[in-house]
């Protein structure tokens, strides 16, 4: 680990200014350590963020709004979440272990970076580190994208994106001394438009909060996510599923793929086969199976379409308070 | 001598007893190597090799050596060294921080020329030519025949993985140089072999090397020496005039301090209308890393009319092996008793009914029965693979086998002070085992005390010598020495106490912190006001090993239940139930721990565990603990551990808890689903693809 200058700014304008092109905001540091520790990054200032006030609030009357430095854990309790956006409760408590999301904030979770191992790994030199190849294509790639891969075969890591995108969040980002708006679905970016970031982010530029639209309380919701092992994984696939109801009939329907595909993979064709019908186990595992039906998987992750699609069909049966089985 | 305690009567042996160190451990006080801290101590830190297999061109420690706060750079291999492994040691730094350390191993400047590697046993099998390592003696036509004449038969290709060993505090020391005396603190499961390994390679007597390892964060088979880290870091501190510690990182320890072997089995297998298992042709393979040492037993320890197996093994370019609890039993048992479920299966035969008939062992028998009965075997899936619902659960079945007897060496000395305090001194070490808990309870039970008034010293090298912890046998080994001790002790207390009592010493029994006359318990002498007439003549009491109060040679056989969830692959443990003889269990509570210790490991062998090798770049993907997966909370089923009592002599049970386990979840995966996962880890990848 490079030495660094540690910065404690007093408020955003501050804040973006220390972080330029060579330094790295920390909020809770979970990513940000281990990227750290293993020679991935090599920043020259750490741009301290909970230094920083007003980053912690959630609620609001109108749209429901998420401070960047709330904590996974404190998401997962709040019990507005939990009443009206059930799937973030859902995702933000999948994420990790305890530990880790009493510590992991929102934004951290939305802005960490990818999982794959051979872009962990300090000494192979792939393409996002900006080398010539992406190893997972003739290497090990069980855990790598089976949708939206190319160049590189990441997946998106985040559980609490494809959530937040299925519930319509729009993420606010401090920039230029101003605060913008834009759906979150717009803020991942695929490698094949930016393979060195998965999100449209610049220098400087900081997430503050994400915002919930009051309309989507309506909604029921659910996030479900399959691992190998229960007590702390990520995804091997994951879906956040946000469904309009009247009775068993599906209005509208909001569906998003996690661990599959480099971003939050939102899923029009799942979304057209819940929509308009009455909601059976039959129904939400054909949505499943439409929402994989334009995979392209690797050599060893083929059995990513089949949990993906599962995942669909329990996230709907469960947002619709059906049993899943 | 006196046999073990009658259970009936007894405080402390054979009963259920709370491990003397608990506290200390649960509330951070006990100190691990990791935790040793001497004024003036630098960090050390070690180069690894990146590649797979290459020879060293060039290698510069000159930059490093110039950094401030570098006290000493130490090199292990040197320009046309050729390195084998991705791990493997190159150099080592010393330095007054650790940060400071990693940052002197980033300054040396090393080249490579890269070589062609191999890093996957399937793969490395292909090119390896397959020597028979136990030459047929049937001719291939009685095979064939055997075959053709079966009234089942399968074909079939198991696999188990590599397994590193993962233990919580990783292989490390701090070493400390007074003149030509060393003392090295170590976390080791053999503190006498670390005290002979450490005089070896820094050649110095035996009598100038001391070694303390109060406590230790898991070995499992491999750290029974210095290792490379261990000579380095002695050689570290002698260079620069310091005490060093190097404790591995996390990459460091699971790429090069060992490995459980992994195992590919090519079989062919036929069984007889009435559950005779007539024929078994197999070819087995695997790796001991940057060895070709490897074998296995097959088919365990089943009886087949017709055995034909040959053995390869394949050298790889990756660390070398290291016993893994139970070394290659696990790996034999897994391999064997998915074969053998699904033969039973095949012959539409009650899985545990056809185990029975291929196997001779009458213990065994009655422990297939208790575990039936205790999971309820007669309630398992009757129709695998039938079921249309998400949720499926199933049981199965697998057995063990091992030896864990003891042997001499273990010199034990209790000493009773005239302040009535007692002490058991053995240079042992506890591997996690209770082994300290045992070396008090045995002296407190002999002398009629309370555990507390006794104080077990291990750990250390100065104290008696007693061997290394490996194939089980601690206990059987250091017990009967530890009881010899004590009843040495009880003699020459008795002798004092006759006196006292004008009685004569068999007379006397002791408990409850007396001695009374055995006949008239009112006539007694309480032990501190014995002690207290000790004076300047404190008790001193020598013991060796006896080898009537030991024997080896056990089974075990457990039964798993699982639920499989078909729509993800998931598989949940439900229950397990682990039947276990290890004669006279000398603390109960400590031998139900190491059976439920044991079942934990071999879930992680059944679902999670595996090494994963990149064959493109050489190097390992999951040096950690994030991609090497170990089962947490959820992933515990209920665990009933069951202490089958066979005779009066004790022999170990560590390693025996693990041996059964994996194959009886992968069975259990089978029953539930009707998917026979042949490859393990049974991961949800693996269960998609079944279904497909």
């Amino acid at each position: 680990m490079n030495s660094f200058t540690y910065v404690s700014p007093k408020d955003l304008a501050d804040a973006s200014k220390a972080i330029g092109p060579s330094g790295k905001l920390l909020a809770g540091g979970i990513d940000l350590l281990t990227e750290l520790k293993e020679g991935l990054i090599q920043p020259q200032r750490i741009v301290n963020l909970k230094s920083v006030s007003g980053l912690k609030d959630i609620g609001g009357s109108g749209d429901f709004k998420i401070g960047a430095l709330v904590t996974l854990a404190d998401l997962a309790a709040n019990k507005e979440v939990r009443s009206k956006y059930p799937a973030i409760a859902e995702a933000a408590e999948s994420v990790g272990s305890p530990q880790i999301r009493n510590v992991g904030t929102v934004g951290g979770n939305l802005c960490q970076r990818p999982r794959c191992w051979y872009y962990r790994d300090a000494e192979v030199h792939c393409l996002k580190k900006g080398g010539d190849r992406c190893y997972a294509v003739e290497g090990e790639n069980e855990y790598h994208a089976i949708l939206g891969g190319g160049p590189c075969h990441i997946v998106h890591p985040s559980d609490l994106a494809p959530a937040l995108i299925a519930l319509d969040a729009q993420v606010e980002i401090f920039s230029n001394g101003k605060t913008r708006k834009m759906p979150l679905g717009e803020f991942f970016q695929l490698p094949r438009d930016n393979v060195y970031s998965e999100n449209v982010l610049k220098d400087g530029e900081i997430v503050t909060a994400v915002t919930l639209p009051k309309a989507m309380a309506g909604w029921k919701s659910s996030y479900y996510k399959i691992k190998e092992r229960e007590s702390f994984d990520w995804a091997l696939a994951s879906a956040a599923v946000a469904m309009e109801m009247k009775g068993t009939l599906v209005t509208k329907a909001r569906v998003v793929l996690g661990g599959v595909a480099p971003i939050p993979w939102r899923s029009q064709e799942a979304e057209k086969m819940l929509e308009g019908k009455n909601l059976s186990t039959e129904q939400a595992l054909q949505a499943g199976v439409a929402a994989v039906a334009n995979a392209t998987p690797m050599s060893g992750n083929a059995y990513k379409e089949k949990l993906a699609a599962s995942a669909v069909g329990i996230a709907a049966l469960t947002a619709a308070g059906m049993e899943a089985k | 001598m006196a046999g073990w305690n009658d259970r009936k009567t007894s405080k402390y042996v054979g009963q259920k007893v709370t491990r003397v160190d608990g506290p200390a451990k649960a509330t951070g006080r006990a100190k691990y190597t990791f935790d040793i801290v001497l004024p003036g101590m630098l960090y050390g830190v070690m180069l690894r090799s990146p590649h797979a297999s290459a020879k060293i061109t060039k290698l510069d420690t000159s930059a490093a050596e110039k950094m401030p706060g570098v006290k000493a750079v130490v090199t292990i291999a040197g320009v046309n060294s050729t390195l084998r492994y991705h791990g493997q040691e190159i150099a080592a730094v010393a330095a007054v921080t650790e940060e400071l350390a990693k940052d002197a191993v980033r300054a040396i400047v090393v080249e490579y020329e890269k070589q062609p590697h191999s890093v996957r046993t399937e793969m490395a099998a292909k090119i390896a030519d397959r020597k028979d390592a136990q030459p047929s003696m049937i001719p291939e036509g009685e095979v064939a025949d055997a075959l053709k004449s079966a009234a089942a038969t399968i074909e079939a290709t198991y696999s188990v993985p590599i397994r590193l060993h993962t233990s919580l505090e990783s292989h490390g020391s701090v070493c400390k140089w007074d003149g030509d005396a060393l003392t090295t603190w170590c976390s080791t499961q053999a503190v006498h072999g670390v005290k002979e390994g450490m005089a070896a390679n820094q050649g110095i007597a035996q009598d100038k090397s001391h070694v303390i390892c109060e406590y230790m964060g898991g070995g499992f088979g491999s750290k029974f020496g210095p290792g490379v880290e261990g000579s380095v870091c002695a050689t570290l501190a002698k260079k620069a005039g310091a005490p060093v510690k190097l404790m591995c990182d996390r990459a460091g320890e699971q790429l090069a301090t060992g490995n459980g072997p992994d195992g590919f089995a090519e079989v062919k297998a036929g069984a007889s209308a009435d559950g005779k298992l007539t024929v078994v042709k197999a070819n087995l393979f695997g790796t001991g890393g940057n060895s070709s040492r490897w074998g296995l037993e097959y088919p365990y320890i089943y009886h087949a009319e017709k055995r034909d197996v040959s053995m390869t093994g394949v050298r790889v370019n990756c660390g070398s092996q290291a016993a893994l609890r139970a070394p290659m039993h696990p790996q034999a048992c897994a391999l064997t008793e998915m074969m053998i479920d699904e033969l039973a299966y095949k012959l539409n035969m009650d899985p545990v009914e056809f185990r029975l008939k291929n196997q001779s062992s009458q213990l065994r028998e009655a422990q297939f029965r208790m575990g039936a009965q205790m999971i309820g075997w007669d309630k398992r899936n009757m129709s695998p693979g039938k079921s249309k619902a998400r949720f499926v659960r199933g049981m199965g079945v697998a057995t063990g086998k091992w030896g864990g007897g003891g042997g001499p060496g273990s010199q034990v000395q209790v000493v009773v002070n005239s302040d009535g305090t007692v002490l058991s001194k053995v240079g042992t070490q506890d591997l996690g085992t209770g082994t300290r808990t045992y070396v008090a309870s045995i002296v407190a039970e002999d002398l009629g005390i309370d555990i507390d008034r006794v104080k077990a010293m291990i750990g250390d090298s100065a104290l008696g010598y007693s061997g290394g912890s490996g194939g089980s046998t601690t206990t059987a080994s250091l017990a009967p020495a530890v009881k010899t001790a004590a009843q040495a002790a009880r003699a020459q207390l008795f002798a004092k106490a006759a006196e006292m009592l004008s009685t004569t010493p068999d007379s006397l029994d002791a408990r409850d912190n007396k001695v009374f006359v055995a006949a008239d318990p009112s006539k007694s002498v309480k032990f501190t006001e014995l002690c207290a007439r000790l004076g300047a003549q404190p008790i001193v009491a020598n013991g060796q090993f006896d080898g009537s109060l030991q024997q080896g040679g056990v089974a075990g056989v457990q039964f798993a239940e699982v639920e499989v969830d078909m729509w993800t692959g998931h598989v949940q443990p439900i229950k397990v139930v682990a039947v276990q003889d290890c004669g006279y269990a000398i603390n109960r509570l400590a031998a139900e721990s190491q059976l439920i210790g044991g079942v934990i490991q071999g879930i992680a062998m059944a679902l999670f565990e595996g090494r994963k090798m990149d064959e493109h770049t050489g190097r390992c993907l999951n040096p950690d603990m994030e991609n090497y997966k170990l089962p947490g909370p959820m992933e515990m089923p209920e665990i009933i551990p069951v202490i089958y009592d066979t005779h009066d002599k004790v022999a170990g049970i560590g390693e025996p808890a693990v041996i059964p386990t994996a194959g009886a979840v992968a069975n259990a995966v089978y029953n539930a689903s009707g998917l026979r996962i042949r490859h393990l880890p049974i991961v949800p990848k693996r269960m998609m693809e079944a279904m497909a």
